[in-house]
């Protein structure tokens, strides 16, 4: 099939000019742009995690003030969930990777996809503009009644989750009808990469439990506006009702957040052991297993919320289920890895941590599964530390691995490996050392939230500070070299990793519409014998 | 669908036939666009159906923890304006059926006259609904905060959360019949410069889906607001 642009150029030098990407309808340059809109939003979010930390490193009041405090925590929670974790993957990785995993030439909708990264910029923005009407100091979970009575700006903040919901909805369509209509010939289901199953499967879950939300969120606001008693128990209303509503979405989030990653580790570990993935099937069975189960756990985040004893035990039976396709997926990568040519390069660093951490995150998991425990564990710091050990340990490791992975064919330039492994080090060692006291301090019963916390977890609180600082440093180090590398960086090769799917049989970076000839697909994903035959 | 595959021998329909017919560059033909819109509208409906299901969740619960309440509640709306609203919506979704019938066979008059009919209906709709609302804001059987009937109060302690559920469930189909309306009739003025033929008629069938899905929503609301007492 004939091609539009001249040959020579790629995506990112044709068309020219600002307009050209504002109205762009490629799938690439729309995930470059959520792309660099995530990470912006990283880094907000990030200052926000920072402050709270500094103001943990004094035992009394320390650089803000309690209601400030409660800000802080607020927008850090929000932004890093519905702005950074959720269109992280995949919306960002996702748009640029999916379609040309497929080899296709786009996304079945483009337009609607375009119109996605437009309603996620007027959500985000409508959301930081809560800054400047007092703010929100809600949390990130919006609980009724208290969201519906404070003075802050929670029906804003609200609003503009409402319209990044819409913005997820629209995107999970669009690659649900790609994965079904847009494959390469040849490609069948059977042959699709572990990056698109897990993509698909989170997108099923954005269709399914996003819109929930979004009428939850609408209600929340139409309560707080005319005070018409949904969640109001003086008018009738019941708040847990709220809670259930509210977790019905944000459990199923939960998978959003960290089943494109654990796609990506399953892209990443078989290129660097020169092994096809052990245990294919499983693999993408397990997938879907986690995202069907998901939608059936949300009771446990409300186990002291007063809902009945049987639901608490059915609830906490039913999460502990989703231990077992996660320990498939686990076992898998280290399988893959058993006596592969293993490379330890900066992708794999990051794979490897995955594991490492997600296991700590995954086994405290079941440690709050339980119910009797969860009653002593529940809004403690140790439940801070898991979900960080899943979110950050998990969901911003994995995407770190992949935004390496894919860096060469998205920009066509590759990082300095060194520098990409000091990075991962004191990203790794500053995550461990900001999240593992908070364990301690949990089991020993410091509550989450506080402003001002016992004296006695004074040593734990700056270790934890300390580890903070090392991975906001890791982080700056990880932007610059790879600012750097965009700009002086060694012109990468079409396949520098020597990668069996559809995406790598492109140039770096990919021309306009992906591939000069229609790609077939001759060998599967993970087959690197017959890539080498090749 | 089997009228467009066939769209390459369409002289044997001897409908409408649009000159042009381009399909987008990530595809291989127009009917594999039109088999990936279709898909795509099908997961749109999917999730507006999930879209509505807090509010029906949250009326059976509330239903069954006030029981007396709601019953007495449901006694003040009025079954037959509801009644009348359920045969209008569903003499708008045959039209809407025949709308995209006649669009597939190229019939490009039916088309116009079954879509005019579909947006007539959509108005009738919403005007009984206007009627409808105007009564309660008379006397009074509003949301939450807003009610202010004693005597319904005095037998029904929890109706204002009933008519708090009754203005959210109505008030966001009306919003989905007003933005149906608006959609139809860019269709009807599209389907007047003949832009729909037997080789493209994607916006009217996906459309069509829409709107079945609006008239399902309602034929579930009729019932549990209007039929319960």
């Amino acid at each position: 099939m004939e091609h539009s642009s001249p040959v020579g150029t790629n995506y990112l030098n044709y068309p020219k000019g600002i307009w050209s990407w504002i109205y762009t309808l490629d799938h690439k340059r729309i995930g470059i742009m959520y792309l660099v809109s995530t990470l912006f939003y990283f880094l907000m979010g990030g200052i926000f995690a920072t402050l709270i930390r500094i103001e943990h490193m004094t035992v009394g009041p320390g650089i803000m003030d309690a209601n400030t405090y409660n800000r802080v925590f607020t927008y850090h929670g929000t932004i890093m969930v519905f702005m950074v974790i959720i269109p992280m993957i995949p919306a960002a990785i996702g748009n640029f990777v999916l379609p040309m995993m497929l080899g296709a030439k786009d996304v079945a909708f483009p337009r609607l996809n375009l119109l996605s990264y437009y309603i996620f910029v007027a959500g985000s923005f409508l959301g930081l503009a809560t800054l400047f009407f007092k703010g929100v100091d809600t949390g990130w979970t919006f609980y009724a009644p208290y969201s519906t009575r404070t003075g802050s700006a929670a029906a804003m903040m609200v609003m503009a989750a409402f319209v990044m919901g819409f913005s997820s909805i629209l995107t999970g369509l669009n690659f649900m009808a790609t994965v079904h209509k847009l494959r390469a010939p040849g490609q069948g289901w059977g042959e699709l990469p572990l990056f698109i199953w897990a993509i698909y499967a989170t997108s099923i879950i954005q269709v399914l439990a996003t819109p929930v939300l979004a009428l939850t969120l609408v209600m929340l606001a139409v309560e707080r506006i005319f005070q018409v008693g949904f969640f109001d128990a003086s008018l009738g209303g019941d708040p847990v009702l709220f809670q259930h509503f509210f977790w019905f979405y944000s459990h199923p989030a939960v998978y959003i957040m960290v089943l494109p990653a654990m796609g990506i580790i399953s892209e990443v570990v078989p290129v660097f052991s020169r092994k096809p993935i052990f245990g294919y099937k499983p693999m993408a069975l397990a997938t879907f297993g986690i995202a069907f189960v998901s939608f059936a756990v949300w009771g446990h985040h409300m186990f002291t919320s007063g809902q009945s004893d049987f639901a608490n035990k059915v609830f906490s039976l039913i999460t502990v289920f989703v231990a077992v396709p996660t320990g498939v997926k686990v076992f898998t990568w280290v399988a893959t890895m058993y006596r592969g040519s293993i490379r330890l390069k900066t992708p794999f660093w990051y794979a490897l941590a995955f594991m490492f951490v997600f296991v700590i995150g995954g086994m405290t998991g079941m440690v709050l599964a339980a119910v009797g425990a969860d009653i002593h564990f529940h809004d403690t710091y140790y439940v801070v530390a898991h979900f960080h050990y899943v979110m950050v340990g998990g969901t911003l490791m994995a995407f770190t691995a992949g935004l390496h992975y894919w860096f060469p064919k998205f920009f066509g330039r590759m990082y300095n490996e060194k520098a990409g492994f000091f990075g991962f080090l004191a990203v790794f060692v500053g995550f461990n050392l900001t999240f593992f006291p908070q364990f301690i301090m949990g089991q020993l019963g410091a509550p989450r939230r506080y402003y001002n916390n016992h004296p006695d977890f004074h040593e734990l609180n700056l270790l934890s500070s300390y580890g903070s600082f090392l991975i906001g440093l890791g982080f700056v180090w990880v932007a610059i070299y790879l600012v750097y590398a965009l700009v002086k960086g060694p012109k990468a090769s079409d396949n520098p990793w020597g990668s069996a799917t559809l995406e790598w049989e492109s140039t770096s970076p990919p021309a306009m519409e992906n591939f000069r000839h229609d790609p077939k697909v001759t060998h599967g994903p993970y087959d690197y014998v017959a890539l080498e035959r090749k | 669908m089997a009228a467009h595959e066939t769209q390459v021998d369409s002289s044997e329909l001897d409908g409408y036939v649009v000159p042009a017919q381009h399909h987008a560059h990530h595809f291989r033909s127009a009917d594999h666009q039109f088999a990936t819109a279709k898909q795509g509208m099908w997961i749109f409906v999917l999730q507006e159906v999930l879209f509505f299901s807090p509010l029906f969740v949250a009326y059976l619960i509330f239903k069954f923890m006030y029981f007396e309440s709601f019953h007495a509640a449901a006694k003040e709306l009025d079954w037959v304006l509801g009644a009348v609203n359920t045969v209008i919506l569903l003499i708008s979704s045959f039209t809407m059926a025949r709308a995209v019938t006649a669009a597939q066979r190229g019939n490009r008059a039916a088309l116009s006259e079954n879509l005019f009919w579909t947006i007539l209906c959509a108005f009738g709709f919403l005007i009984v609904k206007y009627l409808e609302y105007s009564h309660k804001f008379h006397v009074g059987t509003l949301p939450g905060s807003f009610f202010h009937n004693d005597e319904l109060l005095a037998i029904a302690p929890q109706a204002p959360l009933f008519f708090t559920l009754y203005f959210c469930m109505t008030g966001l189909h009306g919003l989905h019949v007003a933005i149906g309306i608006g959609i139809l009739i860019w269709l009807w003025i599209r389907s007047k410069r003949g832009d729909f033929g037997v080789n493209y008629y994607t916006p009217v069938e996906m459309t069509g889906l829409y709107w079945h899905l609006v008239d399902l929503v309602w034929i579930y609301l009729f019932p549990l607001l209007y039929l319960v007492s």
